[in-house]
């Protein structure tokens, strides 16, 4: 089953424990996309458009555009 | 404990905990929220601040301070170095003990403070913002205000859950990586930046002195380029190069918002301080200082009005901040849209024509004046600072 985003299928991963929750990418999601907590980090499917911007801005790397899709 | 206060404060960075002094210092009552375990921590910071900065709001102390700074040294892409003496001191803190000094004065002021509890959500009264949602371990929760600052960060979500657009162009967010390493061995009172297209494009590369021969290395490039190479592509090149095989203490991500503040920083029961509100300066990507002024206009303003029973006396705060900061924020933005559009050859041709000044004659107004030779249009946007 692939998770579904507001446009289609969800193409943005975020790669498990790899993340350091700096909020660079909830700063720049024009949807509000993102939910960061103190050690945990998700992409909420209803509001992602699938626009790249996180990949773009991660300092280190640990968003991934998957054209294939999330598996939920 | 009651779950209804005059003032609620999202976040206690620098921001958040002025904000909350400053409104608790009106005897209004407040309740600062944090969602990590501990103020101050973790640190993604390159930790440097002018004295004044920091005067303003708490009275030097060395256990906060790491080292003292008196010279910048600029380094062009072709390796020429410029050094600039300057006479107001500034300084590379200890931030993890900064932060939870500074929340003690809000503390001491009478403000509460909650860490581990997650702001995921605002209450509304006719429009108006009227208290928060937040976790608490594992429990869900609110608390009641009739003022809300919010004082979340870079990743602020609450200006955008009130209707105010906060998020930031990605070509505008400076996206960093920074290592804490020890073993560095580098003049202790120096802030070193470098430029050019190989170490930071649309951004610099520094390398801060802190106590015991300790560094904080890092770069921050916008997001813009970020999707070529990313920050920390950047940064394994450059250890690679000048510091391979030095231990590493720590190492963060993070992003600074590099643009002029909101046009919008207070709405019915809400005001933005701090990264939240976008207050950091554009050029220089500093926001500690100017987020504690931020902060601390925020909760004057917020005490003003529940005292004064005045709910639309919060609407003042954007004016209040335009005029004190938020001005020259403007300013500094054109310079940086100049600066980091500066090709190598222009940075290493300034380099040398800086070189060529006496030692007792070099000053940033200098530099900058060689800099507008290079690159006129700039000269504009220096002049509306004096007019
Ligand atoms: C790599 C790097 C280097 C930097 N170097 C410098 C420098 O040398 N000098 C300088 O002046 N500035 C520097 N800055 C910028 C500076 O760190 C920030 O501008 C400053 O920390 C902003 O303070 P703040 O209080 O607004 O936000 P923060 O310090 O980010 O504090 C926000 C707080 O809100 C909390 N929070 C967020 N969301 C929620 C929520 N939903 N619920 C509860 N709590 C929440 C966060 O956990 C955090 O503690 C740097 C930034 C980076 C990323
Ligand atoms: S892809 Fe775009 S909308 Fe989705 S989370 Fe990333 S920035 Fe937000
Ligand atoms: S930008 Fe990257 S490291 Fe930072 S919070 Fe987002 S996914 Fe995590």
């Amino acid at each position: 089953m692939y998770r579904q985003a507001k446009t289609g299928k969800l193409l943005i991963e975020i790669l498990p424990g790899k993340c350091d929750f700096c909020g660079c990418c909830v700063g720049v999601c024009p949807e509000d996309a993102i939910e960061l907590k103190e050690a945990e980090i998700s992409i909420i499917d209803s509001l992602c458009t699938n626009c790249s911007k996180c990949v773009w801005s991660c300092p280190i790397e640990v968003i991934k555009f998957n054209k294939e899709g999330v598996l939920a | 404990m009651t779950d209804i206060f005059d003032i609620i404060v999202v976040g206690a960075g620098p921001a958040g905990s002025m904000a909350a002094r400053f409104a608790a210092e009106q005897g209004v009552s407040v309740l600062m929220l944090e969602k990590d375990r501990d103020v101050g921590y973790p640190v993604r910071c390159g930790e440097a601040i002018s004295k004044k900065g920091v005067e303003e709001f708490i009275p030097l102390d060395e256990k906060w301070i790491s080292s003292k700074i008196s010279k910048f040294s600029l380094n062009s892409p072709d390796g020429t170095e410029v050094v600039i003496e300057f006479n107001d001191s500034g300084f590379i803190l200890e931030r993890r003990i900064f932060d939870y000094e500074l929340a003690k004065t809000a503390a001491n002021a009478g403000a509460l403070i909650l860490t581990r509890a997650y702001v995921n959500g605002l209450l509304f009264d006719d429009n108006r913002v009227s208290g928060v949602k937040y976790e608490f371990r594992g429990e869900q929760k609110e608390a009641r205000a009739k003022i809300v600052i919010g004082a979340d960060g870079v990743e602020s979500r609450i200006g955008r859950w009130a209707g105010i657009e906060t998020f930031t162009d990605f070509r505008d967010m400076e996206c960093c990586v920074q290592v804490t390493a020890s073993n560095i061995k580098i003049d202790p009172g120096t802030l070193y930046f470098y430029f050019g297209k190989n170490v930071a494009p649309g951004g610099y590369f520094w390398v801060f002195p802190k106590a015991g021969c300790s560094a904080n290395i890092g770069l921050g490039i916008s997001g813009y380029e970020g999707k070529k190479k990313s920050a920390l592509s950047y940064l394994n090149d450059f250890m690679e190069k000048n510091y391979p095989e030095v231990p590493v203490l720590t190492s963060i991500a993070g992003g600074v918002p590099s643009i002029p503040t909101l046009k919008k920083i207070s709405a019915p029961g809400i005001l933005l301080a701090g990264d939240a509100g976008r207050q950091v300066n554009p050029l220089s990507g500093g926001g500690i200082a100017s987020g504690m002024i931020g902060g601390s206009i925020a909760g004057r303003i917020a005490g003003e009005s529940i005292k004064l029973n005045k709910p639309d006396h919060i609407l003042t705060y954007d004016n209040e901040w335009y005029e004190r900061i938020g001005k020259r924020h403007e300013i500094y933005n054109r310079l940086k849209n100049g600066v980091y559009n500066f090709d190598d050859e222009r940075f290493n041709k300034i380099a040398k024509s800086f070189s060529n000044v006496s030692a007792d004659k070099r000053s940033l107004g200098k530099l900058f004046a060689i800099a507008l030779v290079n690159h006129p249009l700039l000269l504009i946007d220096i002049m509306k600072v004096f007019i």
